[in-house]
């Protein structure tokens, strides 16, 4: 399979918006995927990178380009907000393209799935799914470079060889930078990829080394960095929105008189409803335009409005709390059976059952949701901080009416996303807008409260686990029902049952060595927007399973280290398959099984490294936890110190990650600190709580988030090594985060004798 | 019409006289490195610096700034070469970035007052800045590195 000979992999003095024009002007018919292994007449399963839309792309003349002067620009096609993929992704394609990195400037990609693949910033899968298709990339173009000196030379290729930016021919001792060789390298073809060598991982020179400081460090520590919110347009207007504060309620009637007088304020419109499932799309409302922010937040509390709030009027977590629970003592739907946990529960020397309740969790990214977009001529242009580009120029284009094509998605900076950046509702908004002003750009920023009001938030769940221990303490069976309203709530009439994909978020594919489980998800109802957050599903799962490990423990007598290592059982891989509705996160059950061995192995690390076992002073304990998320295995231990008037504070973390081979130890680190402290402030501090169909919390004083003062005074990160780099790779931005909060409530146990079954902990302990 | 001195450089805006600082910087004179996070002085994300100390620019009336030397992000250092701006470099302490130029202005100004600060005063300081990503340990570290290169820290 060869492949035609691409201009594009030389461009120099050109701007922004022409070099990627140009790249996609041409490259899209040329762009191929993996070649599918199906057998005749069956439609092959694909997994990971070549299961999500679009495929991936490794194409270098897609993502490289190399200047006369040799700087080397690469392309990130995944949109960065804080887990380091700008750095990291572009990081892979340098080592293989052994490429100097202070020579190396990286681009952003706008959205556009056909040319690049799949964009979908989400579910750890950046590196996890791009980390081959990337070493491709950079390995092809090197491979091209060495062609090109080889010709120029005329000397076999196999005695030429790129090294640190240049192609050297030893033998006649001759050089040629990559800026002289990048106009020749770009006429020759692309070499197959079956026929792309990657280097001996040996060599490499970044790759698994860390030591790559942030391509934005300068820009994001000297105020230069632009974040969606940042965007400014010539004659830019600005708008905020007031929504209807319940979900499916609508614009009953509005006065604007007041509003009007409003320095500043230009003009209130009405934007429609959208009928409830409302998926990604705005819910609608009263928008003020203004020719600053500060006007049209005025300008909007000056609205008298009227809503009517339609059938979730009534939703309130305290009665809805009471709901999950009453359908958690029912028998619900089965979705996982093995032996008879009813007959062995009866015969069980000793029986345990706990509740657990786990809030809604809003994301509250720094940025809020903002975006700025601009139609003239039949075209829409967006600038904004989006996880899913590719789904947000779909979604403007539909709400627009234009054609796919005439829609750009700038995909700026994300001033965090953790999954509230992937439904892209504001950036519609900011298109819907631009439109009534006559195509003028209009940046549109959600308030922190409109970003709490009108949220896409955590599930919320009930989780009730029972077990029968035998006369050693070990469970012979295990009943757990998890009760919680799904996502696909979103975009389905009414499903009340959760997905495979949120099933298989560590409820079915728990591998715990019990010869008796039964595992249902009796009904719940959606009544506000469920969406992904970091972690989805893992959170109320992992929280419940772990903490119930700890009193299972406490139950038994036992040391809960070690109750945890005998519950996981014996090292084992458990095929995927074996558990009913197990999304397995998209991933090849061939290559990526429940590991049982990894999940202990992050144990015994991570006990071992933070001390298990030692002696501490009254009032402190330590807890742990463990959990598979993003085929990636975790465990935590949390020292805690509950002062005599029952004050919380969190001294040392501890947290082990088998993520298979570390790309970038350096942000696997820093997203294990994150995660720790993120864990540490869902256990402590917040909750997202409805009234009247409302959520509660409008600003920071209500949804509360850990502050410096009470995040871990230490946090100690400590890779599990993979044995090379053919091992699968594991997902890093969410698996650090479910075992926190059980890891924290187990040690609160230890402290205090005092188990939370509720989260967060607020003023549970106050004396 | 208010007459502001911005990093040594001196605007005119006219805007009303109670329109806080965070939204003529941002939308009136451009200096995006000032962020929105909250609008009531609860995230630190606007945080900005009044004759040396750091305020919250979205709380700030602009006619309560006017004639005293506003100094934004941008105009922490000619060059970005501010110890504390190197010491979050360093160390990498940014993850989305979002709320690093509120928290390095504030960690700037404790620094101009104290020049080796403990924990508790680092936690005094700083707790009024929040950082959804979760980079305090880091920034507690980069505090005390920047202590340390401006010769405060023994």
């Amino acid at each position: 399979m060869s492949r035609t000979p691409r201009a594009e992999l030389i461009i120099t003095n050109l701007s922004r918006r022409s070099f990627l024009m140009g790249l996609g002007a041409g490259s899209l018919v040329l762009a191929v995927g993996l070649p599918v292994l199906g057998r005749a007449g069956e439609e092959q399963r694909k997994y990971a990178g070549e299961g999500m839309p679009h495929g991936l792309r490794d194409d270098p003349g897609i993502f490289v380009a190399i200047a006369a002067d040799g700087t080397v620009t690469i392309i990130c096609h995944r949109s960065e907000m804080g887990q380091g993929v700008r750095t990291s992704l572009p990081m892979v394609v340098a080592d293989e393209l052994e490429a100097d990195w202070s020579r190396v400037k990286v681009m952003q990609a706008p959205g556009n799935e056909p040319l690049f693949g799949n964009q979908d910033t989400d579910g750890s899968r950046s590196m996890r799914h791009h980390f081959m298709s990337m070493r491709r990339v950079g390995a092809a173009a090197r491979r091209m470079l060495e062609e090109a000196a080889a010709a120029q030379w005329n000397v076999p290729v196999a005695e030429v060889e790129a090294v640190d930016h240049e192609v050297l021919h030893q033998p006649g001792s001759r050089r040629l930078g990559y800026g002289e060789l990048a106009s020749a390298a770009a006429a020759l073809p692309v070499p197959a990829r079956e026929s792309v060598k990657l280097k001996d991982p040996a060599k490499f020179r970044y790759i698994g080394r860390g030591e790559v400081g942030l391509v934005d460090n300068l820009d994001i520590t000297t105020g230069k960095a632009q974040f969606g919110i940042d965007t400014r347009l010539d004659g830019m207007l600005y708008a905020v929105v007031a929504r209807p504060p319940v979900y499916g309620g609508k614009l009953e009637s509005y006065d604007d008189a007041e509003t009007l007088k409003v320095p500043g304020v230009l003009k209130v419109l009405t934007l429609a409803a959208a009928p409830v499932p409302s998926e990604f799309n705005p819910l609608g409302g009263v928008a003020v335009i203004a020719s600053n922010t500060w006007a049209a937040i005025r300008g909007r509390d000056a609205l008298k409005i009227a809503w009517d709030d339609g059938p979730n009027a009534s939703y309130s977590s305290d009665t809805y709390r009471a709901t999950l629970e009453a359908a958690a003592r029912q028998p619900g739907k089965v979705v996982r059976n093995v032996g008879d946990a009813d007959a062995a529960l009866s015969t069980a020397a000793k029986r345990v059952e706990a509740e657990y309740y786990i809030p809604h969790q809003a994301h509250v990214s720094m940025e809020p949701p903002a975006a700025v977009a601009r139609i003239a001529d039949g075209r829409c242009e967006v600038w904004a901080g989006v996880q899913a580009p590719q789904t947000t120029r779909e979604k403007v284009a539909k709400h627009l009416g234009l054609p796919f094509e005439n829609v750009t998605v700038n995909v700026t900076l994300l001033g965090g996303g953790f999954g509230r950046k992937s439904k892209p509702d504001f950036a519609i908004e900011a298109a819907l807008l631009s439109r009534a002003m006559g195509g003028r750009a209009v940046k549109l920023t959600f308030t922190r409260e409109d970003d709490l009001a009108n949220g896409y938030l955590n599930t919320v769940a009930v989780q009730r686990l029972e077990a029968g221990l035998d006369a050693n303490g070990m469970p012979v069976a295990w009943l757990h029902r998890s009760v919680a309203p799904t996502i696909t709530a979103l975009f389905g009439p009414d499903p009340r049952h959760e997905a495979p994909f949120e099933l298989g978020m560590g409820f079915v594919d728990t591998p715990f060595a019990v010869p008796n489980i039964r595992l249902e998800n009796p009904e719940a109802t959606a009544h506000t927007r469920v969406g992904w957050f970091r972690s989805v599903f893992n959170v109320p799962h992992a929280f419940a399973i772990q903490s119930f490990v700890g009193e299972l423990a406490a139950a038994a007598g036992r040391d809960p280290k070690d109750y945890l290592l005998d519950l996981i059982g014996p090292a084992r891989r458990i095929d995927p398959n074996s558990l009913p509705d197990n999304w397995n996160y998209g991933e090849d059950p061939a290559i990526y099984q429940v590991d049982a061995g990894r999940l202990r192995r992050v144990v015994e690390t991570v006990a071992e490294a933070a001390g298990w076992g030692r002696s501490l002073p009254k009032g402190r304990g330590l807890g742990i936890a463990a959990h598979r998320s993003f085929v990636t295995y975790t465990a935590v231990v949390v020292e805690v110190e509950v002062s005599d008037a029952g004050e919380i504070s969190v001294p040392r973390v501890d947290i082990a990650v088998d993520c298979g081979p570390q790309i970038n130890p350096e942000r696997i680190r820093s997203q294990m600190e994150g995660a720790v402290i993120q864990g540490v402030s869902l256990a402590t501090v917040s909750a997202a709580t409805f009234k009247d169909g409302r959520v509660e919390q409008r600003n920071f004083d209500g949804y509360r988030v850990t502050r410096i003062d009470k995040a871990p005074r230490e946090i100690h990160v400590h890779p599990v090594p993979a044995e090379n780099y053919d091992q699968p790779l594991g997902g890093v931005g969410e698996p650090g985060l479910p075992p926190v909060a059980p890891a924290l409530c187990n040690a609160v146990f230890a402290a205090t004798g005092k188990r939370i079954r509720a989260l967060p902990i607020g003023d549970q302990l106050l004396a | 019409m208010v007459t502001l001195q911005i990093n040594g450089r001196t605007h005119e805006a006219d805007v009303p006289d109670d329109m806080p600082l965070l939204w003529v910087l941002r939308d009136v004179i451009g200096l995006t490195g000032t962020k929105f996070g909250c609008g009531m002085a609860l995230c630190g994300a606007c945080t900005v610096h009044l004759d040396g100390t750091a305020v919250r620019a979205c709380v700030t009336l602009v006619s309560s700034a006017a004639g005293r030397a506003i100094t934004t992000i941008e105009g922490l250092s000619p060059d970005g070469t501010h110890p504390v701006q190197v010491a979050w470099r360093d160390l990498n302490v940014a993850q989305c970035g979002y709320c690093q130029t509120g928290q390095i202005m504030q960690a700037a100004s404790l620094l101009g007052q104290t020049p080796d600060p403990t924990d508790a005063d680092i936690d005094a300081a700083m707790s009024g800045n929040l950082c959804r990503c979760g980079t305090y340990t880091r920034i507690r570290a980069a505090i005390k590195r920047a202590a340390a290169a401006m010769g405060g820290a023994s």
